[in-house]
């Protein structure tokens, strides 16, 4: 008995009853495309989550004081500062081997005035280097250079939206605008980069030289940024250059060993995995219950074999007597079931990917039909054909020969 | 001396059905040679179908001994079984047993697919099988669409498919009016008589007996009566 007459004779068995073989299979290709739909749509989902969070910056993290300025007169004595200063971001960015970028950041809001537009905006203070941070280019002109930090110049770079609002279509570079009665120079126009994961415009921003915004917009006494923005040299080492920012600052700060920090350092990249993870378990979960009805397809597979195997008992019979050993008839069956679960499987696959495709154009998202979750639904409906199969084809095989041919 | 296909001896079956014990066969002594044409006769309940079904190596002697073609079935496994049977019986049923929805071709080529013989061998046979009971153009039609007579003979074919030791026929025209039985028990004869295939043919009707060189009743379990041709019309 060759594997060919098998699967032939499985083809035949199945070809026999077509009403029957459809709607058995239907199960099943509601099961696998159930499957391929769900886990696309979460593994879109995931992709959205992934590239929000990359807009933030890639492996970057936020060094904070603890106390807000301003909060911290109730907390300590004079010679206690809470403040993180500009030398300790220099000391981040020289001394900690682990970090690439590191760069002060002061934020501020303002109302911008060009002609007779204006716009509400953010305005956030940072050092040249500051775009590599935030893995943000630059669309037209250039970003302030060193020179500008050092000199306070009075050089502004729009983000996409208020280049938008305040010039429409005319070109915003070498323009002068005006921010608290001070006019500054536009230098540059960010690319657009969308929402945030939080859902915020990031391009509703503006920005200037820290020291642009510490002298020239705020005018502070004593000067002060809000907090640091760093960036690792990859993925792997953020959670070391956490470590050793933490350990400079404290050695800077004085903290004795024990004592309270006065700084926080935040890992942008731990709360993407967490929200990798929480996509992750939602993928699982959605497939999960799109399993569920792979296996109820499964039953309704094992129910119509039995039906099968009773209903051609006496073809069993007649088999057994011109000569099938038991394995034969054994395989046979199984080979019918596991032709269902396959038909079913295959037509599910494609199903699927349409389905899946359908909901990326209905929710504009990225939904991505992956290679891995077709080929594991696919070999799940084989598995399947096998698990709900072997029973019916043991139970065809273990028939007695007399009995079968007497059955009426 | 030709040689023996069948020898059966002291054949003993017991049923065991809940607390009743059916003693079907009481010690049967049988032989066949090759080439012979055996009529088994018997009212039924006399053990001739459990005779059929252990000739056929459907089922096993419970004591005494089988050889067929001098292989003791008694010490083969199911598997085993299910080769002799494929390899040196060829049945013949009285509800043909043909498979439903399946071609005549494919209905006879089916022992030479458990057999395992390559497709074109398998084809080769078939058909000549097929024109041996002469339906050799109706190669594609489905059971279904054949007389009783036909569905019969393509049945025969299928039995010759592995050119078998043995035909085995139980009542092969019992489901047959009166011609087209003659018409089947011709072709039985002639491939006894012209191919010299070996014949063992279970029935209850005389004048189908009539066609064998040998008669065996049966009556409870035993053999009550063994003769050739002559002496069963004058009984």
């Amino acid at each position: 008995m060759k594997f060919r007459d098998i699967t032939q004779m499985a083809f035949q068995a199945l070809g026999k009853n077509k009403i029957q073989t459809m709607l058995t299979t239907l199960g099943i290709v509601i099961g696998v495309s159930a499957v391929i739909a769900m886990v696309s749509v979460g593994q879109g989902a995931s992709k959205l989550v992934q590239d929000q969070m990359s807009s933030m910056g890639t492996n970057v993290l936020q060094v904070m004081p603890a106390a807000p300025r301003g909060a911290s007169g109730a907390r300590g004595t004079s010679d206690q500062s809470v403040a993180l200063t500009e030398a300790d971001v220099e000391a981040i960015q020289n001394e900690v081997p682990t970090v690439k970028v590191a760069s002060p950041v002061v934020n501020s809001s303002a109302q911008i005035i060009a002609g007779n537009q204006n716009w509400q905006t953010r305005v956030e203070g940072a050092n040249e280097r500051y775009l590599e941070i935030r893995d943000w280019k630059i669309d037209q002109g250039s970003f302030f250079a060193e020179s500008d930090v050092k000199s306070a110049a009075r050089v502004i770079v729009l983000g996409k939206t208020v280049a938008v609002n305040l010039f429409g279509d005319a070109d915003p570079i070498g323009q002068t605008i005006r921010v608290r009665n001070l006019p500054y120079r536009i230098v540059g126009v960010l690319a657009a980069k969308g929402q945030s994961a939080m859902g915020t415009d990031q391009d509703d921003v503006a920005m200037m030289p820290y020291t642009t915004v510490q002298k020239k917009m705020q005018g502070q006494a004593i000067l002060s940024i809000n907090r640091a923005s760093v960036s690792a040299i990859d993925a792997d080492s953020t959670s070391v250059a956490q470590a050793q920012i933490a350990d400079l600052l404290r050695q800077r700060h004085k903290i004795p060993p024990g004592g309270p920090d006065d700084f926080r350092v935040n890992n942008l990249t731990e709360i993407a995995d967490a929200a990798q993870q929480t996509t992750l378990v939602m993928t699982l979960l959605l497939g999960s219950i799109a399993a569920v009805s792979l296996v109820v397809g499964g039953i309704g597979i094992m129910n119509i074999m039995l039906v099968s195997v009773t209903e051609r008992t006496r073809e069993i019979g007649i088999r057994m007597a011109i000569g099938s050993r038991g394995s034969y008839i054994r395989m046979q069956f199984l080979a019918e079931s596991v032709m269902l679960c396959m038909f079913g499987g295959i037509i599910g696959v494609v199903f699927g990917a349409l389905l899946s495709l359908a909901v990326a154009r209905l929710l504009g998202w990225p939904t991505l039909v992956s290679v891995q979750a077709a080929a594991l639904a696919f070999s799940f409906a084989a598995a399947t054909g096998i698990f709900f199969g072997y029973y019916p084809a043991r139970k065809a095989a273990s028939l007695d020969p007399i009995e079968a041919l007497r059955y009426e | 001396m030709s040689p023996t296909v069948i020898r059966i001896e002291d054949a003993h079956k017991v049923y065991n059905t809940g607390e009743v014990e059916v003693h079907a066969l009481r010690g049967v002594s049988f032989e066949v040679k090759k080439g012979e044409f055996v009529a088994v006769m018997g009212p039924s309940g006399s053990g001739k179908s459990t005779m059929m079904n252990i000739i056929g190596c459907l089922d096993r002697v419970t004591n005494g001994s089988y050889l067929l073609d001098g292989i003791d079935v008694a010490t083969l496994s199911k598997d085993q079984l299910a080769d002799i049977r494929n390899q040196k019986i060829g049945f013949v049923f009285q509800s043909f047993n043909l498979i439903s929805r399946t071609s005549v071709l494919d209905n006879v080529m089916l022992p030479m697919v458990y057999a395992g013989l390559p497709v074109p061998e398998r084809q080769r046979r078939a058909r000549l099988a097929l024109a041996s009971v002469g339906l050799a153009e109706k190669e594609r039609s489905l059971p279904n669409q054949l007389s009783g007579g036909q569905q019969q003979r393509v049945a025969l074919a299928r039995a010759l498919a592995n050119e078998p030791s043995l035909i085995l026929a139980d009542e092969p025209t019992g489901a047959l009016d009166t011609r087209t039985s003659e018409e089947v028990m011709n072709i039985f004869q002639g491939l006894n008589r012209e191919n010299g295939i070996t014949i063992v043919l279970i029935t209850h009707e005389p004048d189908i007996a009539a066609y064998a060189d040998r008669i065996v009743r049966f009556r409870d379990g035993r053999i009550c009566e063994e003769g050739g041709r002559g002496e069963e019309l004058a009984s």
